[in-house]
């Protein structure tokens, strides 16, 4: 049947997670309304709390946590590769637009 | 007969070439939505990256989203994050083998998610309502009734880097979403699902107005029904708790992603005066 249920898959723990996700939600909204970081350090701090909301729906939700290390490593790994890839592309040039104007 | 005779015996015994343990210690199905998922991630890393592109490099970016639209943004996220709790109720009661409840959460994990689309499709209709179109809204989708001066109208023709990163962002998540709500639907249902689409679907056609945006991609939803036509009548099976559980797996990422666009697209595009 369900392979990933030799671990302890109590209900609460989603609960948990889910009433998590809703507050790290509003705090979002709150540091959005409240416009407290300049634009940059706002990016970052949101970001983070993305980063940190998708680990726990990719961690619980989704059972990855609960999974062999080898699919964990090999997912996360090949995925996160791919946008630092990504990200070198993209920024430098972003930047260079900012920064030079389109020549 | 007795090939086949041989080779039950051969899996019967674990000889080795008849079947290798699964390479992650899952079922294949999981495996592969797994591999679907990641590359699915790039498509959408893709799509926020080059939002963030147009974001860096565009300068004043524009910040249109009162505090109607972060509210009604909020309340959306609310309705992803609560459909995902509703589909691991779902996959707990498939582990248990209780029908009716598996049925019953993965029907509250479709009315949460047809909510955010009906939402969405909302906060579309009144931001095209203003004046933030694309230039295809026009001449493809036939959308009229658009405001020609204003805030919005100003964003489409000043920073059109706007609009299109903005439609192309959530009209693909929109679209991901959808195919969820009706993946979801054939595992509950499975062939009694299809009548209830078709009546969306073609309540859909008739009641969108001509000049509204979704008048022609309603039929995504026709196309959904086909689809969902075809799997079922070639495989008519009683979808089981793996099934469950890897249709979660995509429902659980569509909610994930939207965890990345809530945050970029609108939170650092927010003016609330």
């Amino acid at each position: 049947m369900h392979d990933v249920a030799k671990h302890d898959d109590s209900k609460a723990q989603y609960f948990w997670v889910w009433a998590a996700l809703l507050i790290l939600t509003a705090i979002e909204v709150v540091l959005g309304y409240k416009q407290v970081f300049s634009p940059v350090r706002m990016l970052e701090v949101l970001l983070l709390l993305s980063v940190i909301k998708s680990a726990l729906i990719i961690g619980y939700f989704m059972h990855l946590k609960f999974e062999t290390a080898l699919m964990r490593w090999l997912l996360v790994l090949s995925v996160v590769t791919c946008f630092v890839i990504m990200y070198f592309f993209f920024f430098p040039d972003a930047d260079r637009i900012r920064t030079l104007g389109v020549q | 007969m007795a090939e086949a005779t041989i080779e039950h015996a051969a899996v019967q015994h674990g000889a080795p070439g008849e079947y290798e343990a699964p390479l992650f210690g899952a079922y294949s199905k999981k495996v592969g939505m797994w591999l679907f998922l990641a590359s699915d991630s790039l498509t959408f890393g893709a799509l926020l990256f080059a939002f963030s592109y147009n974001r860096i490099y565009t300068n004043p970016w524009p910040t249109p989203f009162h505090a109607e639209s972060i509210a009604n943004a909020t309340i959306m996220t609310a309705c992803l994050l609560s459909s995902s709790l509703t589909m691991v109720l779902a996959v707990f009661a498939a582990q248990r083998g209780d029908r009716p409840w598996i049925r019953n959460w993965l029907l509250a994990t479709m009315a949460f998610g047809t909510a955010f689309i009906v939402l969405h499709g909302m906060e579309w209709s009144k931001l095209i309502s203003e004046g933030l179109v694309l230039p295809g809204f026009t001449t493809i989708l036939g959308v009229s009734k658009t405001a020609s001066s204003g805030e919005m109208a100003e964003i489409a023709n000043n920073v059109p880097q706007f609009p299109q990163a903005f439609f192309g962002l959530t009209a693909m998540h929109m679209l991901h979403v959808t195919i969820g709500v009706i993946y979801l639907g054939v595992v509950a249902f499975r062939k009694w699902f299809l009548p209830a689409l078709g009546v969306f679907w073609i309540a859909g056609a008739l009641l969108i107005p001509s000049g509204n945006v979704f008048h022609y991609p309603v039929h995504v939803l026709g196309l959904g029904l086909l689809t969902a036509a075809v799997i079922l009548f070639l495989k008519p099976k009683d979808y089981d708790v793996n099934d469950v559980e890897v249709c979660g797996l995509y429902w659980h990422f569509v909610d994930l992603v939207w965890m990345f666009i809530f945050p970029l697209v609108y939170l650092m595009s927010t003016k609330v005066s």
